[in-house]
């Protein structure tokens, strides 16, 4: 007997469960693992969502459900616009063996008219969707993650072996503001490794240089160039409302005092140093995992430890602990994995090895510990106190590289 | 005998090798086992007071030994040593 729309409808009432808005609102508070679906047009989703909801087209419902929630036990509501599209989808969702499926009465507009909370989707312009599509097709990206890509703001320290690959790949991925520290200009024996910079630009700002080179590679990042070298007086001031600072300078002096200001702001640093065939990589997550400080306490003195221009560096080395760093970023800036802090990560480009390390917290470290922090807040500082007077870049300390040693080192 | 193994930047003062094979039951016998077989080492490695310096750590099977016993932690042949100062290359 032919059936008529009342006639499945009824039959779909009869077996779907239904949940008002604010039962839903309470189900999501008290079941973390709620899968929250909307079955509307992807023209629909676009006008605004329940936040946390994943969106399948009813039309799309059979081919993608199952990607999305893959037990078949889990806790289901679907919506729709008024709650009549959702009672079918949920049908399928019995048919195809899920246990417990729900479907909101009165869909999305009954929500919105009871005035709970609702969220517009990131948006991309038509020619982001293609620039980024590669992003967009992986899950743990998609449209949000690139929004939230390009409404990100990172800072490198040092447009060189290390800030030109990450820069290059950060500006690709898209990340929107993209600040660059350095005070130099481009020399031609830059060019082995410092692949953000090109030979007609020998003697040219390396903060124009790089500025260039990216926005040409991509027109949607904001470069910011901070002409400067980054010193004790200018580091808060460089720092502020970054997201995440990517560390690729090359003295000693220059990573304490981002160190110490940076836990300070509680902004993240991803670190690298490269020597010859050797890498050194790691995340400083402020507060969650150790600083620079209480990896090495204190630096070595100049004639200890030669910089890239004195010792050289193979070419690729900073290019891959670069990449390295960028990779981090994008986990920084996305919230996804798990990142290096408190690990330490070592490449051996002769061996083609890495080797883990494990990185704890100092109790007593001068500048991220409790007492540090509670010093600050005091408006005094530990490190001179705690460090000891052998310190040489102790906070407010007056240390300075032996003439020529840090022009010389700063490739 | 542990294997000790020398980062590049410590590597001109035990002649180039990255691992060097040496006697000791203690992070620290190790350590003076080296220094006196390699005395260029002394300075990078040891602070006047004989404590290791604050700029180099020293990691056992990959902890770092100032959160073991420090230069009393004990080292088995099999075990793994390593040297590692910091670096500023950029």
């Amino acid at each position: 007997m032919p059936k008529s729309y009342s006639d499945l409808l009824r039959e779909a009432r009869s077996t779907i469960p239904e949940v008002t808005p604010a039962e839903v609102s309470q189900l999501r508070e008290a079941t973390p693992d709620l899968a929250l679906v909307d079955v509307r047009e992807a023209s629909e989703w676009e006008q605004g969502h329940l936040p946390g909801a994943t969106h399948i087209s009813k039309s799309y419902l059979e081919q993608q459900v199952e990607g999305a929630v893959p037990d078949r036990a889990a806790p289901v509501v679907l919506y729709c616009a008024g709650g009549v599209r959702s009672l079918f989808a949920a049908q399928t969702l019995r048919e195809m063996g899920y246990s417990d499926v729900r479907s909101m009465s009165g869909g999305f507009q009954a929500w919105k008219t009871q005035g709970l909370p609702w969220k517009l989707p990131a948006s991309l312009r038509p020619d982001q969707k293609l620039r980024y599509s590669r992003h967009l097709l992986i899950p743990e990206v998609g449209i949000e993650g690139q929004a939230k890509l390009l409404d990100s703001k990172v800072l490198l320290i040092g447009a060189g072996g290390l800030g030109s690959p990450s820069g290059l790949y950060l500006a690709a991925a898209g990340v929107g503001t993209i600040g660059i520290v350095d005070f130099d200009v481009v020399d031609a024996s830059n060019l082995q490794r410092q692949v953000v910079h090109t030979s007609d630009r020998i003697g040219e700002k390396k903060v124009e240089s790089a500025r260039k080179t990216l926005t040409a590679l991509n027109p949607d990042v904001n470069v910011v160039a901070h002409d400067e070298m980054l010193v004790a007086d200018n580091v808060d001031r460089i720092i502020a409302g970054y997201d995440v600072i990517l560390d690729g300078t090359d003295t000693f002096e220059t990573r304490y005092i981002l160190n110490d200001a940076a836990v300070a702001a509680n902004i993240p640093v991803v670190h690298a140093s490269v020597f010859r065939f050797e890498g050194q990589l790691t995340v400083f997550q402020p507060f969650e995992g150790p600083c620079y400080r209480c990896l090495y306490p204190t630096p070595p003195p100049p004639e200890l430890a030669p910089g890239c221009s004195v010792a050289g560096v193979l070419g690729v080395v900073p290019g891959i602990l670069g990449l390295l760093q960028a990779n981090e970023v994008l986990k920084l800036l996305l919230g996804i994995g798990d990142t290096l802090a408190g690990r330490l990560l070592l490449f051996d480009a002769l061996d083609a090895s890495f080797t883990e390390l494990k990185l704890r917290r100092d109790s007593a470290c001068p500048v991220c510990s409790d007492e540090a922090v509670e010093a600050r807040k005091a408006g005094r500082s530990l490190a001179t106190t705690s460090v000891g007077a052998d310190a040489p870049f102790a906070l407010g300390g007056s240390w300075t590289a032996p003439a020529g040693v840090v022009e010389e080192a700063r490739t | 005998m542990t294997a000790v193994r020398i980062p590049a930047v410590l590597r001109p003062a035990v002649g180039g090798e990255k691992e060097i094979e040496i006697d000791g039951a203690t992070v620290g016998e190790i350590i003076e086992a080296l220094v006196g077989r390699f005395p260029p080492l002394r300075d990078q490695l040891l602070a006047g007071d004989g404590e290791l310096n604050r700029f180099v750590n020293v990691y056992v099977n990959g902890q770092d030994v100032r959160y073991l016993d420090g230069l009393g932690t004990k080292v088995e042949a099999r075990d793994e040593v390593r040297l590692l100062p910091a670096m500023a290359g950029g």
